[in-house]
């Protein structure tokens, strides 16, 4: 376990981002950007399923414009968290917020893979009615306080590892 | 001025309330959870609404059903922003206030509301108003490339100020 961290820790490239002192920044902002793209489009798709906003709007119609927003700024978003975790492997590994973000976003993981799975069978018969079945909203509500807890134990990550935070 | 704000910046950090955001150590990285939320709230609301005026995304819904979705969307998370990024400038003065990169965010924010409310405003009373003539068209995909830009820049510039010293 900790081996892998420790070579990680010895790259090239993480060394390179340790040193260089506005590397970390910049994949920072690229982070920073990347999720707050996944949570400002995920969280359409949740209130949609809510019945809160964009009612007038099919669901898989809501669905088709945001997902691959989603998935890309997700792409964007793990490969620069994996960067910015590189940089001081073994010690972000310990950190109790990074773990907990991991879990959450295990978290988001199945219960969208749940709700693809559930609606993949039911989704055309409710997806034009402006307030979809207590399943859905479950599931948007989910999400939408999964992530709320990511950005927050993303922030404290910041807090509990850095001094200029 | 700088002498002025730097004197603001000394009262207001021996003020009551400042004193407590930096005695209470959840304070500032609660508020700055809250700043983000209402920041992927904005980046998630001007995404959708800049691309459908670019013709990228939701073309098979007016620009006017877009922007009534999500520009009103923008303007709550901006308040939001303003009060918890006043809080975050109650907790921290001297590290906001004289810090450039701050001051330079806060210009490209006003650019940022200025390009909503000019791509939107006309949309209210007339949804077709950008696809008027083809000028207005191609005015309008300036302005959204432009607001994409500006808000990517916003973010950055927010990110930045943790690690530029104020002068």
């Amino acid at each position: 376990m900790t081996d892998w961290l420790e070579r990680l820790y010895e790259t090239g490239w993480a060394a390179a981002i340790r040193e260089n002192e506005i590397a970390f920044p910049w994949i920072e902002c690229v982070h920073v950007l990347a999720i707050t793209l996944v949570v400002g489009s995920i969280s359409v798709v949740d209130l949609r399923l809510l019945g809160i906003a964009w009612r007038d709007r099919p669901v898989r119609r809501v669905l088709r414009d945001v997902l691959p927003v989603t998935w890309m700024a997700f792409g964007l978003a793990a490969a620069s968290g994996f960067l910015l975790f590189s940089s001081n492997a073994p010690a972000y590994a310990r950190n109790p917020f990074l773990q907990a973000k991991l879990g959450l976003l295990l978290l988001a993981g199945l219960n969208m893979a749940l709700f693809h799975l559930w609606a993949r069978r039911s989704v055309e018969r409710w997806e034009a009615a402006p307030l979809p079945p207590l399943r859905a909203k479950l599931a948007g509500a989910i999400s939408l306080l999964v992530w709320i807890g990511v950005v927050a134990a993303g922030r404290w990550i910041g807090f509990t590892m850095l001094s200029h935070s | 001025m700088r002498e002025t704000l730097a004197r603001f910046c000394s009262w207001l950090e021996l003020t009551p309330p400042s004193r407590t955001l930096q005695t209470v150590e959840w304070a500032v990285p609660a508020v700055q959870t809250v700043h983000i939320l209402a920041i992927a709230a904005v980046m998630g609301s001007m995404l959708f609404f800049n691309l459908r005026v670019l013709g990228l995304r939701g073309v098979d819904v007016p620009v006017a059903r877009v922007s009534r979705r999500f520009v009103p969307v923008i303007w709550g998370s901006a308040l939001v922003l303003l009060a918890s990024g006043a809080v975050m400038i109650a907790a921290e003065p001297g590290r906001s206030l004289l810090n450039p990169v701050f001051q330079l965010k806060m210009a490209l924010l006003l650019a940022a509301l200025a390009l909503t409310a000019v791509t939107a405003r006309p949309l209210r009373h007339r949804p077709g108003y950008w696809g008027e003539t083809l000028v207005r068209s191609r005015l309008a995909r300036v302005l959204a490339g432009l607001s994409l830009g500006v808000w990517v820049a916003i973010l950055c510039a927010g990110r930045w100020i943790a690690y530029v010293r104020a002068h």
